[in-house]
């Protein structure tokens, strides 16, 4: 996994709540066995109309945001499925940071096994936030996850929380399996114990 | 000692280990595993040379992708999704899982197939890679879904990396009113908190209408916790959940059974636990139900119009009045004058013996409305298989409906059962997103006796008016 230091640049902003994992990558593009290769259908039935053209009122579609590499989003980001190629095709677009007040439990954990840092923010900052990001290609931010700061294009900064586990794991690109693997002892004694205790399982 | 609640109790007895920065390692009793969310994890596993901890806790099936049309044991046409449906193969028998092949009696929809066989248990962690996971949380397992990355990890080490959930209650007091069902208690609560209402919880289902519905209506109830954002939703288990598991092929036998009971009877939330939220709804309150937009939380009773955008706040007041484009709908109008064209029956929510019961009852010995198309896909060969046997598949066929092999089909629409745009579907399923059972389509979710009535009519309609 790619590590995540620190991100700048252009943020799209995307005001629309419930944004779902449908929306994000639609089904048609799940029959993939690789993790590569879907941003060119990311947000595919809002980006594209039925003929496969752009639709050019679509964020990412407008000259300034094409090279976007972060997301402003409106509550309840990640909606509906696990799909873990939500995430895959955020990244694979460009995409390294959402911003939101809230995002769907199994997305929020799938971005950060991908290198991708979801940000929680009160209802107040993301509005901050969604402003700058209306500046097109002014709309620069700067994601910081060692101090935990947003710096907006006026300079002005926010602060962010972050699980400190899953920021060790994303400053230094960790494979999280190869940590859990370190603790086999554990798990062996664990599985000892349960299979006397409940042989049923 | 300290009052827990259910999912407390389970939490604790699966806890293999705590850091210092209070990141847990919980311990993964069964993993489902289907064709679309793991190649990359076994592919994973190849690159690094590890092998699948647990195989025997490892089961394997296709649904998502299978073609559900009585010919597809001649092969499937897109080859993208016979690529997915060969690696699941490939992968189930390289790696030594169980696994239950398109032509096996057994295969259907992982979580239909997992309780149907018995490899849900009480007390149990179980995870796959499917957001409706949650619907074996019905049996008292702490069930959820989990993207691929965690897939490759529970194959690798049969653990998850977790942070605790909060606790969440959801009482359903009293006794739900004629023509109400289990569909429309979990679209209600979902209504009523939102799709976000119960994100960083695991939802406890209780009182006396959780009590009284089937292990069927459980299920219903528990697999719809996602849409209400909770990871997971639990129902302590009690006889009937006993009654179901008995006897299945991978429940326990004999010493065993009593063992395991004993267990059993002690999974149920202490009376003084501690809940970080509670929702108590009568079921007097609770009406039929329909979603008309395109999120599970634009819940509506069918007596009710459709909204007008400006009745919302802040960010739901824009996407409202996409959802009304979306779906082509008139505010104001009655939700009984939408109508219909496509009916859809199945899935993990509605696709069990029960719902098919409760087609059949509501049609049986008429006719769907001309030119209505109206599928029934069972949620298992074995769901298909004893639908035959009680004469409903017959009842059903001669109402005019089609009747598929077992699948996840139009629920999700990655196999070829898809909505046209524009078309409009009253389905048993799970999900209203645009474009979720086909781009340009609009979905309409419903219960089992509702949609049938639907096929009936031709529109909405109250199933008490019936």
């Amino acid at each position: 996994m790619e590590k995540f230091t620190k991100v700048t640049g252009v943020a799209a902003p995307m005001p629309l709540i419930n944004i779902d994992t449908d929306m994000i990558i639609p089904k048609l593009f799940l029959k993939t066995i690789k993790r590569s290769g879907l941003g060119k259908n990311l947000f595919d039935e809002m980006r594209y109309d039925d003929a496969g053209e752009e639709i050019p009122d679509f964020v990412l579609n407008k000259p300034a945001y094409r090279n976007a590499e972060i997301i402003v989003a409106g509550d309840n980001f990640g909606c509906g499925s696990s799909r873990e190629h939500a995430p895959w095709a955020l990244l694979d677009f460009g995409i390294r940071v959402v911003i939101s007040t809230s995002f769907a439990d199994i997305f929020y954990s799938n971005c950060f096994k991908n290198g991708i840092l979801p940000i929680i923010l009160a209802q107040e900052d993301v509005d901050k936030l969604m402003d700058d990001a209306g500046r097109g290609a002014n709309a620069i931010l700067s994601v910081d996850l060692e101090n935990q700061k947003i710096t907006g294009p006026d300079g002005g900064e926010v602060s962010f929380e972050v699980d400190a586990f899953k920021k060790h794991c994303l400053l230094n690109g960790l494979d999280d399996i190869g940590l859990t693997m370190q603790k086999s002892d554990a798990i062996a004694a664990f599985e000892a114990r349960n299979a006397a205790a409940m042989p049923w399982v | 000692m300290t009052a827990k609640t259910l999912y407390d109790k389970i939490w604790d007895a699966h806890l293999v280990s705590t850091d210092e920065d209070g990141t847990c390692l919980l311990y993964i009793d069964r993993h489902l595993v289907h064709e679309v969310t793991s190649p990359q994890a076994f592919e994973g596993l190849r690159n690094a040379n590890r092998a699948v901890r647990a195989p025997e806790k490892t089961i394997a099936v296709p649904d998502h992708n299978v073609p559900t049309t009585l010919d597809r044991l001649k092969g499937v046409e897109n080859e993208e999704s016979r690529i997915q449906l060969d690696a699941l193969e490939k992968n189930a028998l390289d790696f030594g899982v169980h696994y239950y092949p398109v032509d096996d009696i057994r295969q259907g929809i992982v979580h239909i197939v997992g309780p149907e066989q018995g490899w849900t248990l009480p007390g149990m962690t179980v995870v796959c890679g499917d957001s409706h996971t949650a619907t074996h949380g019905a049996f008292g397992a702490l069930a959820h879904g989990i993207g691929t990355s965690e897939v490759e990890h529970v194959l690798a080490t049969q653990t998850l990396i977790q942070a605790k959930s909060k606790n969440m209650k959801v009482e359903i007091t009293g006794k739900l009113k004629p023509g109400v069902t289990a569909k429309d208690i979990t679209m209600h609560v979902i209504g009523q908190t939102g799709t976000a209402g119960g994100t960083g919880h695991v939802i406890e289902y209780c009182g006396e209408a959780i009590r009284a519905l089937s292990m069927e209506g459980r299920m219903t109830v528990c697999n719809m916790a996602i849409e209400g954002g909770a990871r997971a939703g639990l129902i302590a288990p009690d006889q009937k959940t006993f009654d179901y598991v008995m006897g299945r092929p991978h429940a326990p036998k004999g010493a065993a059974w009593e063992a395991a009971l004993s267990y059993w009877k002690t999974l149920f939330s202490d009376e003084d636990a501690v809940f970080d939220k509670v929702l108590t709804i009568k079921a007097e309150d609770i009406e039929p139900s329909v979603t008309w937009g395109t999120s599970p939380e634009d819940v509506l009773p069918i007596s009710a119009t459709v909204p007008f955008a400006s009745a919302f706040e802040g960010g739901k007041v824009e996407a409202a009045q996409r959802a009304l484009d979306y779906m082509g709908l008139t505010p104001g109008m009655k939700l009984t004058d939408i109508k219909i064209d496509t009916v859809f029956i199945g899935s993990c929510t509605n696709g069990r013996i029960e719902d098919l019961r409760a087609v059949a009852e509501v049609v049986k010995g008429k006719k769907i409305k001309d030119g209505m198309r109206a599928m029934v896909v069972p949620g298992s060969g074995l769901v298909r298989a004893q639908a035959e046997e009680e004469g409903i598949a017959g009842i059903l066929q001669d109402a005019g409906f089609e009747w598929r092999l077992a699948g996840c089909s139009m629920c999700l629409a990655m196999n070829p059962d898809q909505l046209q745009p524009g078309e409009r579907c009253a389905a048993t399923s799970n999900r209203n997103f645009e474009g979720r059972q086909g781009r340009g389509g609009r979905t309409h979710l419903v219960s089992p006796a509702m949609a049938a009535a639907a096929a009936l009519t031709g529109h909405l309609t109250d199933i008490r008016d019936l």
